[in-house]
């Protein structure tokens, strides 16, 4: 059961093979008992969750159930929702108890039925790219505990692929979901920015930020993406547009499909055996009659630098209601309100936390502004552009997804730029907004390797129906961590 | 005596300058960015939500209401209303900021340029002024700190956080403090009169910042400035201009610099305190919120807004001008507010177009300062445009004199009568017009009078005078003075 796609788990709660409860507490279990190794989860309410699944049941029973009631759900602990204690992975909201659902919140569980099985670990305010800067301590990967499961999405990516959660939400700033999706062996969609509502999701860099799912395949994502998605009047960069079924296509034979191949990618600074089964994804797809081209992206490796003004620049001033004086984190001692600010947010946030606080009100700072910020926007201009340029070539852009596999823990913590520089694939796609996935390609020295695949904007429906005809013909999505076994 | 000429010699080399910013609470029923109610008065943060509170995760909307509001000015101030502006955040940490952070408008305000037409001063010495405006933005307010109370510590009401306001900056084109003052005066009853602000000053809905500097006569270049903050009165805003302009003076003239800075009225002391120098000045970190997508505003929209707005005071101004042959005077004084103008168009519209002027003369004058010996409004007259329109056309058909109209306003205003018909009626006041009546009280008079009679014969005017006096007072001022004079002049002659 543990094991069953989104798909067959509905299927078995529709002919009563099983219930919501029932299966619920599968997964409760499965958290009690492995959850003490991996961290993935920081919040679980077995109460709350089987309130939940019971209700689910009740509309199963109504005949009121949508594809999805019933069907647990683990929820990256950035999206708040009412009576759970929301963290964002910080001391600074470590006691805070939401009083309000998110959009995404409302949309999974309110409407589709699901039942949240609790909150995942991530990095501090989704800053990291290996789960080490969370409050509550880092996640280890279930394919090798001693490694990093990706960040910041880290906690959804270790529980989905441990099996303590058939699926999980993640966030995506600069590959917060694709990352761990592809150290954990998993399949993650970043949609185009706008398409999911960021409501109640706390803000990292807010033109950046953009939610998703994150489980073992791609119609596992096609089906949570169909209940994530659609305007939202709370939130003024949401997208009005018409809905869409993001399972239909799925089927869809890939007879001519064009896959660019940028040359950037395929360059220096990947490890050569992820990019042998990145190059070996791409031959399956040849196989299965797509053809390759070669297009440039001349801007991307601005991207990092790009990306390390903007989003810091932004998350300085997110961050700036964090101040003690309403909820969440409180220095205890204090002489004036100037030091209860300094002392609440010097003890209340994490050092990568600071760091980018730092940098972001230096580069909007009187005098750097014009060096640092409008110059990161207009490289980010001309990042989106070289995109729309290589689409004109190309119905979807493929690459590795990380440049390596599954790092040590601590083994770039010290190092901020090589932290950074993980995320150099993945970044450019934020900047741009555009939809991007990653999923399961292979395997290097016994580490999942994932394939990124990048299409135009609003193109969720094709990215899914790519990466599904590929999860037909491969079975590398379907391996297990020993301890999902 | 020495002392004022000294003063006004000095005053005499210097040049004052003033530029004014004003923060006018539109009239929204909610916030700018959330939904919550915007009502006045409300139980410490009961009227602060989700978005209000700055929650973790909850993001603004604009309310289309209060852009209504920034549309409805520019064009009233024939602005150019931007078909894009952008909203910026301006960084700060304070208590009653929830956010840390004010969303406003930056480098793309939504209406720029514009202009006023006010009038400066009173009858004879008036003077007509253009001001011309900068730039008027939107922009949330921020929450109120109660320092009382708490036992040391400082309470927050965020009921006030996320009411919308428009920031309207002036040109520095004002160079006394009575053009400061005709000037906020002339914005406060336009914003009222576009229905965009309800213009309470207690309540902290219109307030006004002062930008003052001096310079010698004749000197192109603008004096350092200071900046007097919070300004929630038209005499505070005087008396702080005109201290602040003395202290300056007195700052040069002993040798010393102005230096840039913010200051405090204190209208105990009816001083000026620096609060912070341009040192302490905050880096804002401004930039564009990625929250909020710029603001568009089309043709369409503009156009609708414009076929909304009323009438507008420069527009009816030149109405009073054309059609009721007012003075340019008049017409101004009678469109400085919207009740005034509404007062005076409706006991045109009852007296009569060809009554407009004694209606204009009535309203600006006897019920003008009717209304300022009680320190009442136009708005609470106990006269209204009903019964001094009456009154007038009783004026107007010679059953009462001008004399005689004054007892009866009078009355009317202690409510002696519903209309001047009904007190001329029963205190008996209608005017003697048959001639024979007053050919009798004539002749009575000259009869009785034979030494006044003499005197106007040997060539004294004043003599006259005094005969129609006595004319008037026998007739208990009823008498048409001009069918009084007639007569006495016949029979003087004869």
């Amino acid at each position: 059961m543990i094991n069953k796609s989104l798909k067959q788990l509905s299927q078995a709660l529709a002919a009563r093979q099983i219930s919501s409860v029932e299966l619920s507490s599968l997964f409760l279990d499965r958290i009690e008992r492995l959850n003490p190794t991996l961290n993935a989860f920081v919040t679980v309410d077995r109460e709350k969750s089987l309130k939940m699944a019971l209700a689910a049941d009740a509309r199963i029973a109504a005949g009121t159930a949508g594809p999805l009631t019933g069907i647990p759900i683990a929820q990256k602990d950035i999206f708040c929702a009412e009576g759970w204690t929301t963290t964002c992975g910080s001391k600074m909201l470590a006691n805070f108890v939401s009083p309000y659902d998110a959009t995404v919140i409302r949309k999974m569980h309110n409407e589709a039925g699901m039942v949240s099985l609790g909150k995942t670990n991530m990095d501090e305010f989704a800053m990291g790219s290996s789960n080490e800067t969370s409050f509550f301590g880092p996640v280890r990967n279930p394919w090798d505990t001693n490694r990093v499961p990706g960040g910041s999405s880290g906690g959804s990516a270790a529980a989905v692929a441990a099996r303590l959660a058939p699926a999980a939400t993640g966030t995506d700033t600069g590959g917060s979901i694709r990352q761990p999706a592809a150290l954990c062996n998993l399949t993650g969609l970043k949609p185009t920015y706008g398409v999911v509502s960021r409501y109640g999701m706390i803000a990292f860099a807010s033109s950046l930020d953009q939610g998703g799912p994150m489980a073992a395949s791609a119609e596992d994502c096609a089906l949570l993406l169909n209940t994530m998605v659609g305007f939202d009047e709370r939130d003024s960069t949401s997208l009005d547009r018409p809905v869409e079924d993001y399972a239909r296509d799925l089927e869809k034979p890939l007879d001519g499909l064009r896959i660019g191949l940028p040359k950037e990618f395929f360059g220096e600074g990947c490890e050569a055996e992820v990019m042998a089964a990145v190059r070996a994804a791409i031959a399956e797809y040849e196989k299965l009659g797509a053809t390759t081209v070669e297009v440039s992206l001349p801007n991307s490796h601005l991207s990092v630098p790009a990306y390390y003004v903007i989003a810091p620049a932004e998350a300085s001033s997110n961050l700036s209601r964090f101040d003690g004086a309403r909820y969440g984190y409180r220095a205890p001692e204090y002489d004036n309100l100037e030091q209860m600010y300094e002392k609440t947010r010097a003890q209340g946030f994490g050092s990568e936390v600071k760091r980018r606080i730092m940098i972001g009100a230096y580069v909007l700072s009187h005098g750097y502004y014009d060096a640092y910020y409008l110059q990161a926007q207009r490289i980010r201009r001309l990042i989106a552009d070289d995109f729309v340029e290589a689409f004109k070539s190309c119905d979807v852009i493929m690459g590795p997804t990380s440049p390596s596999t599954a790092f040590k823990l601590g083994e770039k913590a010290a190092d901020p730029v090589q932290m950074y520089l993980s995320d150099i694939y993945t970044i450019a796609v934020n900047l741009a907004g555009l939809p991007g996935m990653s999923i399961p390609c292979g395997f290097a020295g016994g580490l999942p390797v994932g394939l990124q695949l990048i299409g135009n904007y609003f193109a969720e429906g094709q990215l899914l129906n790519v990466a599904h005809r590929y999860q037909q013909a491969t079975d590398w999505h379907q391996r297990r961590a020993s301890c999902a076994e | 005596m020495g002392n004022v000429s000294e003063t006004d010699e000095a005053m005499n080399q210097w040049e004052v300058v003033i530029g004014i910013e004003t923060h006018a609470q539109l009239a929204t029923v909610s916030k700018i960015f959330s939904g919550a109610s915007t009502a006045f008065g409300a139980e410490p943060n009961t009227q602060a939500c989700a978005v209000d509170l700055a929650l973790p995760g909850v993001l603004p909307v604009l309310n289309k209401k209060a852009v209504e509001c920034a549309i409805r000015f520019g064009l009233a101030i024939g602005a150019e209303v931007a078909q894009k502006s952008v909203f910026a955040r301006k960084n700060y940490f304070y208590p009653d900021l929830p956010k840390g952070y004010q969303i406003s408008q930056m480098d793309l305000p939504v209406v720029v340029g514009g202009h006023i037409t006010l009038q400066v001063g009173q009858g004879d010495k008036a003077y007509e002024k253009v001001v011309r405006l900068t730039r008027a933005h939107l922009e949330e307010d921020a929450g109120k700190s109660l320092h009382e109370d708490f036992h040391g510590k400082s309470g927050i009401d965020l009921n006030r956080a996320g009411t919308p306001l428009l920031e309207i900056v002036s040109e520095p084109d004002m160079r006394s403090s009575d053009e400061a003052v005709a000037y906020a005066k002339s914005l406060h009853a336009l914003v009222q009169w576009i229905d965009i602000c309800d213009g309470n000053m207690q309540e902290g809905s219109f307030r006004c910042d002062a930008n003052v500097s001096v310079r010698p006569k004749g000197q192109a270049e603008f004096g350092t400035r200071r900046e007097i903050k919070n300004l929630n009165s038209f005499r505070f805003l005087k008396e702080a201009i005109d201290f602040e302009v003395q202290w300056q003076i007195n700052e040069i003239e002993e040798g010393r610099r102005i230096q840039q800075a913010t200051v405090l009225f204190d209208p105990d002391s009816g001083e000026t305190r620096m609060m912070r120098s341009k040192e302490d000045a905050h880096d804002y970190r401004y930039f564009p919120d990625p929250d909020l997508l710029p603001l568009v505003i089309s043709d369409e929209w503009i156009a609708r807004v414009r076929g909304e707005l009323p009438e507008l005071p420069g527009q009816m101004r030149e109405r009073f001008v054309s059609e009721f042959g007012l003075s340019n005077y008049d017409a101004t004084t009678l469109t400085a507010n919207s009740e005034i103008a509404a007062f005076f168009q409706l006991t045109v519209a009852i007296a009569g177009k060809q009554n407009a002027k004694p209606c204009a003369n009535w309203v600006m004058v006897d019920l003008a300062a009717r209304l300022n010996k009680d320190g009442k409004e136009i708005a609470e007259s106990p006269v209204s445009a009903a019964q001094l329109a009456g009154l007038i056309l009783r004026i107007a058909d010679n059953t009462i004199s001008n004399n005689i109209a004054k007892k009866v306003f009078e009355a009317l205003w202690n409510g002696e009568g519903a209309t001047a018909d009904e007190i001329i009626e029963k205190q008996g006041l209608k005017q003697i017009t048959d001639s024979g009546a007053i050919e009798a009280l004539v002749d009575e008079v000259l009869a009785a009078n034979p030494a006044n009679v003499a005197e106007f014969k040997a060539g004294k005017e004043k003599a006259f005078n005094a005969l129609v006096g006595q004319v008037m007072k026998a007739a208990k001022g009823k008498a048409n003075p001009q069918q009084v004079n007639d007569l006495l002049k016949q029979k003087l002659a004869g």
